[in-house]
């Protein structure tokens, strides 16, 4: 067991844990996250004392680690950190083999431990025992980053953003792989990461820590039931609807909200213009308050447009509006059921908060399924 | 050229060496130069000013402390030796990636197993390169050695200077410049390997 017994931190000024006491039981997997800046990356290296306390106590299984020797304490517990940090100059066998070998072991278990944990992550030890980290993908280097860190069989691990680095895909392999061994082998593991995502798939207690502070500490469902505050609500944002199932879709989350909007006293060249410079083919029109008017389309300026005239009597109303509180499904069922480009949607005053596309619509359902897109 | 084959070895192998005993020195100086940087400064700036004093002088003061012969020569070529070696390795190793350190670190090694396991290897093409041009430099200043006693190429170079002998002087200059090349050549190839593999 860990046990963080009111530790406080300062560089300069700036105070980083303020008063800070947590627990993490043995064999569990415990994820800290919070804003950046709230000492979640400090609390970790605190307990391999990479970073000393200015004072409170650390303990761990009952021991005071500031009575021990720095040295011996970090070979008890494995370490992952974000740039992964494998030594470019030894193969992956002698990176594995690192800790081991500091601590005297004979050859022979050396050799085992490597091939065991290769076979772990069903890495070959043919193949890649002998390689250098540089012949390896970002994600295998990864993997032996984390085995690195397993290989004296340490009752602790402790991981820094272990997988910000990688592409989503190997993210969530490693995730799935790093909570399986997790469980194989009875590890504690502390975690950091700024994703809830990944703390929410990986975690059996979430430490969510705000301004040196811890705020919260519950089981992942526990947290998006009762969050215990407004950061944490809008830290876990989707998944929250999600968990509680009554969240409704609204048309405003499927909205983009960049519109070309023109006032209807624009002259007819004008729109042309803007619409070539802009590369679109509608314009959102709107009366002097504001509020909604109609649309008006490049053919619409061609055929009937005279140079020099408003573009007040060309304004046509076949686009589909829409309010933006309204559900999501009708706007999808209007948008699908019509072979209209788009449907405009409405604040409640009647002025436009923006569009939804069939591409915006799209996008919006992959985030809600996938997360942030990254395009 | 026959008679000139004994006084090239002769050469090569002092400032070999001179060379080994830099690096030895050198690499002690550069790590405890990064390791303590106060004192680093003034190793560094000592070693600059040895570079200053012109290499006659140099030899000269040498001779008056340890008496004539190859001993003097090769002391002087350590003296000169030690900047770019020092200089490099203080480089080398202030230029290890920081997470690499703090992995290193992080897994329960000290302070020297950071050093020898990580720090010095990783180091090691800069500090290679300063031995390049501790070599190339020596191969030049050793000619000088044929004032203080010393054997070498020096002596085939001087004895043309005196005869007036613009052939002799060319026949035993050559080797030295062809080595300085050839060293060159050969170290920087190798060196282009050792950065290549990172």
């Amino acid at each position: 067991m860990i046990q963080f017994q009111n530790v406080n931190k300062s560089y300069g000024n700036k105070k980083i844990l303020d008063d800070l006491s947590l627990e993490i039981r043995d064999g569990e997997f415990a994820v800290l996250i919070g804003p950046s800046g709230c000492g979640k990356t400090t609390t970790l290296k605190l307990i391999n004392r990479l970073i000393e306390q200015d004072n409170g106590k650390i303990t761990i299984d009952g021991r005071d680690i500031s009575e021990e020797n720095t040295v011996e304490l970090r070979r008890r517990i494995g370490y992952v950190i974000q740039q992964i940090g494998l030594f470019p100059n030894m193969t992956v066998e002698q990176n594995i083999s690192i800790v081991p070998k500091l601590l005297k072991y004979p050859k022979e278990k050396c050799d085992e431990i490597v091939h065991s944990l290769l076979k772990l992550v069903e890495m070959p030890y043919e193949e890649y025992a002998h390689k250098y980290p540089a012949e390896l993908s970002g994600g295998q280097q990864q993997r032996i980053g984390v085995l690195r860190a397993l290989a004296a069989s340490p009752p602790i691990v402790l991981m820094d953003e272990p997988f910000g680095a990688l592409d989503p895909i190997t993210r969530e392999l490693l995730q799935e792989e790093t909570r399986r061994i997790q469980k194989k082998l009875k590890k504690t593991i502390v975690f950091v990461t700024h994703d809830m995502d990944e703390a929410l798939r990986l975690a059996d207690t979430i430490l969510f820590m705000q301004e040196g502070k811890l705020v919260q500490a519950a089981s992942p469902e526990e947290m998006l039931r009762n969050p215990a505050n407004d950061l944490i609500r809008s830290f876990m944002g989707r998944h929250m609807e999600s968990a509680n199932g009554t969240a409704k879709l609204l048309a405003e989350d499927f909205m983009r909200t960049r519109v070309l909007k023109v006032p209807e006293t624009m002259h007819t060249l004008e729109c042309i213009e803007m619409m070539r410079q802009r590369d679109v083919n509608t314009l959102v029109v709107l009366h002097e308050d504001d509020t909604y008017a109609g649309t008006v389309s490049i053919e619409t300026i061609r055929k009937h447009g005279q140079a020099g005239r408003e573009i007040r009597e060309l304004i046509s109303d076949e686009a589909m509006t829409i309010s933006r509180k309204e559900d999501a499904r009708a706007a999808f069922d209007q948008l699908l059921a019509s072979s209209l480009q788009y449907l405009v949607v409405l604040n409640e005053d009647g002025t436009v908060a923006g569009l939804i596309t069939r591409t915006s619509m799209a996008k919006a359902m992959g985030e809600a399924l996938w997360g942030e897109l990254t395009s | 050229m026959t008679n000139l084959f004994p006084l090239i070895l002769e050469h090569m192998y002092i400032v070999a060496i001179a060379i080994a005993i830099a690096t030895a020195i050198g690499v002690v100086l550069g790590v405890i130069s990064f390791w303590y940087p106060r004192l680093g400064t003034f190793i560094l700036f000592a070693a600059e000013m040895l570079q200053t004093i012109p290499s006659l002088a140099l030899l000269a003061l040498l001779m008056i402390l340890l008496g004539l012969g190859n001993t003097t020569l090769i002391a002087g070529l350590v003296l000169y030796a030690l900047l770019p070696i020092v200089r490099n390795t203080n480089t080398g190793l202030g230029g290890v990636p920081d997470h690499l350190r703090e992995a290193a670190r992080g897994m329960g090694m000290n302070r020297m197993q950071r050093l020898a396991l990580v720090e010095l290897p990783l180091s090691f093409p800069m500090i290679f390169s300063g031995i390049k041009i501790a070599v190339v430099n020596s191969l030049a200043i050793a000619v000088m050695g044929v004032l203080i006693g010393a054997g070498g190429l020096g002596y085939p170079i001087y004895r043309g200077i005196q005869m007036r002998s613009f052939e002799r002087i060319i026949t035993a200059a050559l080797p030295v410049v062809i080595m300085a090349v050839g060293f060159d050549y050969l170290m920087t190839g190798f060196e282009r390997r050792l950065t290549k593999r990172k």
